[in-house]
């Protein structure tokens, strides 16, 4: 066996943030307390340089390099792209969080980036141990930062839950690979294709590898019936990681699934859509229903988290490039939507005090009628109200389902997301129809953090006004 | 002059944007946001005109069209136009957002910008509502209206006021999403969102049913049709009196209008093979929600009910249509029962709007709706009295009051389609004016029966000047009804023509 050289070139951004990433780790060791900021800006424009990288890389068309285990498509682009803007939005967020809870330390900001280069690598991936490499980077980093707040019972019973489970999901995903590798002897995403596609489909082995693999991912994603972990642990861990958690990894996760069964499993799409499915109704159904008995709001965000994975499986359950580009749509607007709306609780929240009740909000329209919008929109585009981007990513999905004529599934969906509306309405009525009471004090967050949020919530407003660039993009990168 | 002007974006995004303005300049000055909100209005007002002057009333085709291409994945546009069942109602629309305006002015003490801002930008969006060509924008408007008005409702309303926002949003969003399936699946037969595309669209039986009882859902509650009408004597109850004005004047319109502009072009055989469910249901309203008027004791109440007897009506007129050219044997005579329709929601905006406007004119006194708290209110306002008794005329149907015109062409048509029906719609000129009439009896006539009555104070000048012009836009529609005849009969004719033809 002769060694080649492989083409280094697709893994620039990859490689750019893994040195990045040790450079700074090395020098957060020799920086003082004071000149921690320093960290802080250097991972940010870490991220920058690998938006740049990446963009720069861009091209229609997929390249292999590495063994052809690692892939560079335009959808890989595309959601690279927005994992670094999620992640630079979750930095900038929460750092005023970190410094006031005396957690401004350089391991957030490490730990923030071996998830993104997991993540990345997870996008990349075209063979089965790429995927698990990535996630395994991703899962660790997600796990460390969840128990950040050592003397913190509530997030270290998280972060203790958050790994049993994923750990088990993680065991779950490797025996489904395991299998498949038994049945088709190849870790090679696109020669497992081809063997599962030249098979029947009637094979009991094929089909425990599928449903483990399907598992796993549905456990990434936090589809019903395995979510138990995501209400605990958004609640659980600081709203710093709650919203690195719940952004940049939705879009790892969708990105995972597009590989695994669409990628390596497309022939046995008519076996996993009835899985998807059940999930999806599951999701919906529960996620919805739950939420509304939730008074935290960080529960009830994650509960909300649950329904929009239901309402994501739609699209890629339906197995058609429109439906796929439809749910890649449908992550990023609940990746930009999920932002706005963990920002806001670090917007509220200050020294001591965790705005993250939803009786906090109270009168919010009294205290600061700007921001009081700002959420008003954020809570309307989660309901799917137009004119705002949650109704068209719902639209996208929606159509995709009516595509396949599974119109019965877009009806379930739509009643669920008329139950959903509920609660994000309850949120608008304790902001405006409640009146705040004494001693609730005005927002005092620092300017950058609410430049950028009214920007992010705006973004909401503007990007449902005009959703066709968003759209064409996510479109172009599965066509 | 006005030609060139895209008019259609005008009267949408002026007061969107005014809102915004209104918004931005604060209730920290709350004089000048008020002024700035009244400007905003009457230019869109004074907008929205030149649709009426320059319109063409020799064509069924849309006019002051606009065509811009707004998301090309899915071949949606920004598609503007009005023909004459739409322009009146856009008229409508403006001119209403002006008296709410005024009717708030010195009335709401708390935030005012927020409100004003509220009503401009509802009346944007309704607009909106009323000249997209496009589905996809037709629901965008559609739904996006219901977020002012949640907030409207929720926030200035009365003590039961979030049970009532919440219950009307969820309704009519629940209601909606089913059309919206609807649309999309005709999209995705036919690769057009253009309602004119939809109109000319073949479709199977099966699915014109199952695609008009989505629409069903839809617009019988915006409308609202019995049995989903509970929301809405909630939602006026708890209203402001701009709110309940709006609701009554425009909100319920939009659910007749979508009947005019989906169910019946775009599942003409589905309408034929269903209108018995349709006629049914608009003679329940008309027969038993009189009678449930009959017996309200909340003023708001009884009028909100009566709302729904009336909007009976318009279905009535809009359905019987077959059912006439069954008799007739031809469509000609079935174009009366549409028209009667269309101006009965003309005039039900102008009466009931008025009629809630007494109401609150009572209310912003003794901040009582209830009816056995009045009595003898004519002897210590009798301007208020002559005003509430023209409108209670006219709301019970009485000729030369706009409110005649519209019943009388419906119940004419009805004759035509079959007797009973009729004899049942032609129930509401015995209850119509017993509930109504009864209750200005009570609240207006008699003894003065409290010391807070005898303590009324007559209507201002700003009063005096909304009620006056409702007033007269009530006998003017009834006296000379012609020109907003004559507006929608080509656009009627080729509606009725359009039903004939079946798509299957």
């Amino acid at each position: 066996m002769s060694f080649t050289m492989p083409d280094f070139m697709p893994a620039l951004p990859e490689m750019f943030l893994l040195g990045m990433t040790c450079f700074i780790l090395l020098l957060d060791l020799f920086l003082s307390e004071r000149s921690r900021i320093v960290t802080y800006l250097l991972a940010q424009s870490t991220l920058l340089g690998a938006l740049l990288l990446t963009v720069g890389l861009y091209e229609e068309g997929r390249a292999l390099t590495f063994s052809d285990t690692f892939v560079i498509d335009p959808m890989g682009s595309v959601l690279k792209v927005f994992i670094y803007l999620a992640t630079f939005l979750v930095f900038l967020y929460a750092k005023d969080y970190l410094r006031a809870r005396n957690m401004f330390k350089g391991e957030f900001y490490i730990l923030g980036l071996f998830g993104v280069l997991g993540m990345n690598v997870l996008v990349s991936a075209h063979s089965l141990l790429t995927i698990y490499l990535g996630l395994e980077l991703l899962s660790l980093s997600m796990y460390a930062m969840v128990a950040l707040q050592r003397d913190s019972l509530q997030a270290s019973e998280a972060a203790m839950k958050y790994f049993v489970l994923g750990a088990m999901a993680s065991a779950l995903l490797l025996y489904g690979m395991s299998m498949l590798y038994g049945v088709t002897g190849s870790l090679d995403l696109g020669q497992i294709n081809n063997s599962t596609a030249a098979m029947d489909g009637n094979s009991m082995v094929l089909a425990f590898a599928l449903v483990f693999m399907v598992i796993g991912v549905a456990f990434k994603l936090g589809a019903v019936p395995f979510h138990m972990w995501l209400p605990d642990v958004y609640h659980g861990a600081p709203t710093a990681a709650t919203l690195y958690l719940s952004s940049a990894p939705k879009l790892a996760a969708f990105a995972m699934m597009m590989r695994l069964l669409v990628d390596g499993m497309a022939g046995l799409q008519e076996q996993w859509e009835g899985m998807l499915i059940l999930l999806a109704v599951l999701s919906l159904a529960l996620g919805n229903v739950i939420a509304i008995a939730q008074t935290n709001l960080k529960r009830m965000l994650a509960y909300s988290a649950i329904s929009h994975v239901g309402f994501l499986l739609l699209g890629v359950l339906s197995g058609t490039q429109a439906g796929y580009a439809a749910a890649m749509f449908y992550a990023i607007a609940y990746v930009i939507m999920g932002l706005g709306g963990f920002g806001m609780i670090v917007l509220m929240s200050r020294a001591g005090f965790e705005a993250d009740n939803i009786e906090d909000f109270k009168g919010l329209n009294e205290r600061s009628p700007w921001f009081a919008l700002m959420m008003l929109i954020l809570m309307f585009s989660m309901a799917g109200v137009p004119p705002f981007l949650g109704f068209w990513s719902k639209l996208a999905v929606i159509q995709a389902a009516i595509g396949v004529e599974l119109v019965w599934l877009a009806a379930v969906a739509v009643v669920f997301s008329v139950i959903g509306a509920f609660y994000y309405l309850r949120v608008v009525k304790v902001m405006y129809f409640d009146k705040a009471e004494a001693g609730m004090p005005a927002i005092s967050a620092s300017l950058d953090l609410r430049v950028v949020l009214s920007t992010n919530s705006l973004a909401v407003l503007g990007l449902g006004l005009f959703p066709g660039g968003l759209l064409a993009l996510c479109l172009a990168a599965l066509a | 002059m006005f030609a060139d002007l895209p008019l259609l974006s005008l009267v949408i995004w002026t007061p969107i944007i005014g809102g915004l303005l209104v918004l931005a300049a604060g209730s920290r000055n709350a004089l000048e946001a008020k002024a700035l909100a009244l400007l905003v209005a009457l230019i869109t007002f004074l907008l929205s005109l030149p649709l009426f002057t320059s319109f063409d009333t020799a064509t069924a085709a849309m006019q002051f069209t606009e065509l811009h291409p707004w998301i090309a994945a899915w071949s949606i546009n920004y598609h503007l136009g009005v023909d004459g069942i739409s322009m009146p109602l856009i008229l409508l629309t403006t001119f209403t957002t002006v008296l709410v305006v005024i009717a708030g002015w010195e009335v709401i003490k708390d935030k005012p910008a927020q409100y004003m801002a509220s009503f401009l930008i509802m009346a944007g969006l309704m607009n909106g509502v009323f000249a997209a060509l496009d589905a996809a924008l037709f629901y965008v408007f559609w739904e996006a209206m219901l977020i002012p008005m949640f907030i409207v409702i929720g926030v200035w309303g009365g003590p039961r006021r979030i049970y009532a926002t919440l219950k009307f949003f969820l309704y009519t969003f629940l209601g909606s999403v089913f059309m919206l399936v609807a649309l999309i699946w005709m999209y995705l037969q036919s690769g057009s969102f253009a309602i004119l595309d939809l109109h000319a669209m073949p479709l199977s039986l099966n699915a014109q049913i199952l695609i008009f009882l989505a629409f069903l859902l839809a617009f019988a509650v915006k409308v609202p049709m019995w049995p989903v009408h509970t929301w809405l004597p909630d939602a006026h109850v708890e209203a402001p009196t701009g709110g309940s004005v709006i609701l009554a004047a425009i909100m319920l319109k939009l659910g007749a209008y979508g009947f005019l502009r989906f169910s019946l072009p775009i599942t003409p055989d589905a309408s034929q093979q269903l209108d018995w469910l349709m006629i049914a249901l608009s003679l329940i309203a008309v027969v038993y929600i009189g009678f449930v008027a009959l017996v309200q004791q909340d003023m708001k109440k009884l009028i909100a009910y009566s709302s729904i007897s009336h909007m009976g009506f318009v279905t009535l007129g809009m359905f019987i249509a077959w059912r006439i050219a069954d008799n007739t044997g031809s469509m000609q005579g079935a174009g009366m029962g549409i028209q009667g329709a269309m101006v009965q929601m003309i005039s039900h905006g102008f009466i009931s709007g008025a009629m809630f406007l007494c109401v609150g004119v009572l209310y912003d006194r003794l901040h009582s709706r209830e009816i056995g708290d009045y009595g003898g209110v004519a002897h210590t306002m009798p301007r208020f009295a002559g005003f509430m008794v023209l409108f209670a005329m006219a709301n019970a149907g009485l000729p030369g009051t706009s409110g005649f015109v519209g019943e009388f062409m419906v119940i004419l048509a009805s004759f035509k389609a079959n007797f009973w029906f009729a004899f049942l719609a032609a129930t509401t000129l015995i209850l119509g004016a017993a509930y109504t009439l009864w209750m200005v009896r009570r609240v207006v006539y008699g003894e003065v029966t409290s010391d807070k009555v005898a303590a009324l104070q007559d209507i201002n000048g700003r009063e005096f000047l909304i009620l006056g012009v409702l007033a007269l836009m009530v006998l003017l529609l009834g006296l000379w009804p012609a020109p907003l005849l004559d507006v929608m009969r080509p656009t009627v004719e080729h509606l009725v023509q359009h039903m004939a033809v079946s798509k299957l």
